[in-house]
């Protein structure tokens, strides 16, 4: 193999230690460790899914008991939400990628940086402890007061290893929040930045704002659990729909931090491969501030059910609709940067029709959900589960996908397999929709969620479904594969494949260790195409 | 003299970028504080507006001129830390030490003053838990009173903690000559950050001791 481009020295290569890893404070780096770590996690949230979805294959509860049932799908909501979708596009791309957008040379804090790295493994460690030790039975949202008073398994711990984790999100997001401010190269002007910058800006918005809400909630849980004195016990006086309203003041807007940042990538996606400075820009910059600021008002419909007021479920309801417009936007937007351009194919643009068209169902059935009427009929049925995988794992693993496979490149200086890349895209694509479409028929028949057994009259649509689990398994299993194999194998990557225009693509790949040689001075707008629209580069 | 050591770090160009990262990056810490006191300000206020006679009852058993007194000790400190950030901008290394040490005194004051009291509600079964007593009534809203007055203070109190130890750092730098007034940037913040906690107790006392009494 010719390696004329190992001789010089970058991030990777510049030392090879174990210790130049774990005490590293360069952003690149710490993006890899992001990626190693969450990837470990999807693996494990991953296997959860795929018992849960076998015992679902058969009406009868017969492989595993109830109770490992209740601690399967609550391991496979926590590890996948708090380990996996919420850190996956920031901490491992918004890590990697940031600084080199806006011409930064790191982060504001690089020490912070590792630190709530760290951070993120102690409170995953902590929870992985859980999962060994006897498991969790609450549900990912932690209710009270089955979690603060019912429960037999360890809530203690588990509180204690989200509300850890939270502040490796908070940490992160104030980070990004000050690099975004103040770490820009000269010329790089607020409207001049990359609308992956602008996501990862909105994310950070609400990291900083609401994850520290969360922190006091489970904080205020793992004390009641651990003295048992009351704060949301009816017994005492408390009131257990508080807890509701705390966690999702902060778990409805958590779906924007994991929506938000892989918006962000399709944006980057589409100017690149049609060759085109997004249609509408400033809106869809705009867009993602909107839907950071409305996500902040909507957490009431998920209580539509618990004792919240009509009047109340009214005022949420037309909330929760107003979301749908700045998503409609960037929808829009990206379709009109498509249209009569020369799209090229390559497989991250694969990604992105993924994600356009299972996010296109995700969010429509969000206004369907946020219809109060409809919603008393759908409340807790799989039309919800089906809904909220259309967004967090469709919507956002296809923006995420879409954008390793986007970035790799830069981030390993290697090309990966083409040919493979599309047969996982399209693969993902099928499985996820096999897997989901018929929960959509399920939950309207009335399934309720979170039940091990069935009547043997929903026994073919379940099968269906988990018959696409295994196609969507095998779809995230071979990016694993041919990514590893490019590490050794894979053609040396030129400093720019896509044809991007970001200025991580006007340095080598991959990148030295200070990123920039030369002092970086922006003067012009981000995806500068060219007039007319028509241009190949 | 040990001016030798660079504050400048490898990712920023100049001192002011430095400064002005370190600056916002505060402010931005400062309002995820606000964000979880505020969660516990929610609870406290939604309970206080379900139970108004017991949590008036509950102030009644605070001691008032505990809390007012260590109100004072606080604001005095807010005066001796913003002294010693004025006397680090100009340079005045002994100034400096002498306010961050007043500082650090009245802080401690303060915890011990917290001390007495939280010996004083256990002696008085005010804890709430299985060992809690209650004359006038259901024992139940008092205990959500106590158990927020101990979730608030206490989550305060470990920050008045955390903001000892910055104080005992910041000594130890200023003794070390690593400040200058060309870059005095972490004794601003920590005074960023413990006027912040003076001020979340400024609104803890009249919540807690103040309010529903007459």
């Amino acid at each position: 193999m010719k390696e004329e481009s190992a001789a010089t020295v970058n991030y990777l290569n510049c030392d090879y230690s174990i210790r130049s890893w774990l005490l590293t404070v360069d952003h690149k780096r710490i993006g890899i460790m992001y990626l190693l770590a969450v990837t470990v996690f999807f693996l494990i949230g991953g296997i959860m899914a795929t018992l849960f979805r076998f015992e679902l294959s058969t009406a009868a509860g017969d492989l595993v008991t109830a109770e490992t049932y209740n601690k399967l799908f609550t391991l496979h909501g926590v590890v996948m939400v708090f380990f996996f979708l919420i850190p996956s596009v920031p901490a491992v791309l918004g890590n990697f990628v940031l600084p080199l957008a806006i011409g930064a040379k790191d982060v504001a804090f690089p020490k912070l940086n590792l630190l709530s790295w760290y951070v993120f493994m102690i409170g995953g460690g902590i929870t992985l402890f859980v999962a060994l030790t006897g498991g969790l039975d609450t549900g990912w949202t932690f209710y009270t007061p089955y979690s603060s008073t019912y429960a037999t398994t360890d809530v203690l711990s588990a509180a204690i290893g989200v509300f850890i984790t939270g502040f490796s999100s908070i940490l992160t997001g104030l980070n990004f929040l000050v690099t975004i401010h103040k770490m820009r190269a000269p010329g790089m002007t607020w409207m001049r930045m990359p609308l992956f910058v602008w996501a990862l800006y909105a994310t950070s918005l609400i990291m900083v704002l609401a994850t520290p809400v969360l922190a006091i909630t489970v904080a205020l849980l793992a004390v009641e659990r651990a003295t048992g004195i009351g704060i949301f016990d009816p017994a005492l006086g408390g009131d257990p729909v508080l807890f509701q309203h705390m966690f999702w003041f902060y778990s409805h807007p958590a779906v924007y931090i994991m929506i938000l940042p892989s918006m962000g990538v399709i944006s980057e996606l589409v100017a690149t491969f049609c060759r085109r400075r997004i249609f509408g820009y400033s809106f869809v910059a705009a867009s993602s501030i909107a839907i950071a600021v409305i996500g902040f008002f909507v957490w009431g419909h998920h209580l539509f059910l618990s004792t919240q007021s009509v009047y109340a479920g009214m005022v949420f309801s037309f909330l929760s609709f107003l979301v749908a417009v700045p998503s409609a936007v960037k929808t829009f937007n990206w379709t009109a940067t498509m249209y009569k351009s020369s799209v090229s194919w390559q497989s991250p643009m694969l990604y992105v029709m993924g994600f356009m068209g299972l996010f296109l169902v995700g969010g429509l059935t969000g206004v369907v959900l946020a219809t109060l009427g409809l919603d008393v009929h759908m409340h807790d049925t799989y039309f919800v589960v089906a809904h909220f995988h259309y967004i967090m794992v469709g919507g956002v693993l296809m923006g995420y996908l879409g954008g390793l496979h986007y970035w790799w490149p830069k981030i390993t200086g290697r090309m990966y397999s083409e040919a493979w890349a599309k047969v996982s895209a399209l693969l993902v694509f099928v499985g996820f929709n096999l897997t989901f479409m018929p929960q959509f028929i399920l939950g309207y028949l009335g399934m309720p969620r979170r039940y091990y057994a069935y009547p043997p009259e929903w026994q073919t649509l379940n099968v269906l479904s988990s018959a696409g689990a295994s196609v969507l398994g095998v779809g995230y299993l071979i990016p694993v594969i041919y990514l590893l194999w490019s590490l050794r194998h894979g053609k040396p990557a030129p400093a720019n494949p896509w044809g991007g225009k970001g200025l991580e693509w006007t340095i080598a790949s991959p990148p030295t260790p200070h990123n920039f040689e030369k002092p970086v001075i922006v003067t012009e707008g981000a995806y500068a195409y060219g007039e007319g629209g028509h241009g190949h580069g | 003299m040990a001016e030798s050591r660079n504050p400048l770090a490898h990712h920023f160009d100049s001192l002011e970028q430095q400064y002005a990262a370190a600056k916002l990056g505060m402010w931005s810490f400062l309002i995820t504080e606000v964000m979880m006191f505020g969660g516990l300000f929610l609870g406290y206020i939604l309970y206080r507006c379900r139970f108004p006679e017991v949590f008036a009852q509950g102030s009644h058993h605070l001691d008032i001129k505990l809390g007012a007194f260590n109100t004072a000790v606080l604001i005095v400190s807010s005066l001796t830390m913003a002294l010693a950030v004025h006397a680090a901008q100009e340079g005045r290394k002994q100034a400096t030490l002498t306010y961050l040490f007043f500082t650090l005194m009245l802080g401690l004051t303060f915890l011990g003053v917290k001390v007495i009291e939280y010996s004083d509600k256990y002696q008085h079964h005010l804890i709430p838990g299985a060992r809690f007593l209650w004359s006038e009534g259901d024992a139940g809203p008092p205990q959500l009173f106590y158990s927020y007055y101990f979730c608030m203070t206490g989550l305060h109190a470990i920050h008045m903690v955390v903001g000892a130890g910055l104080l005992l750092w910041l000594m130890a730098l200023t003794a070390r000559n690593r400040f200058s007034p060309a870059y005095y940037t972490p004794i601003e913040m920590v005074g960023l950050y413990w006027h912040f906690v003076d001020i979340v107790w400024i609104f803890l006392f009249p919540l807690l001791y103040l309010i529903g009494r007459h």
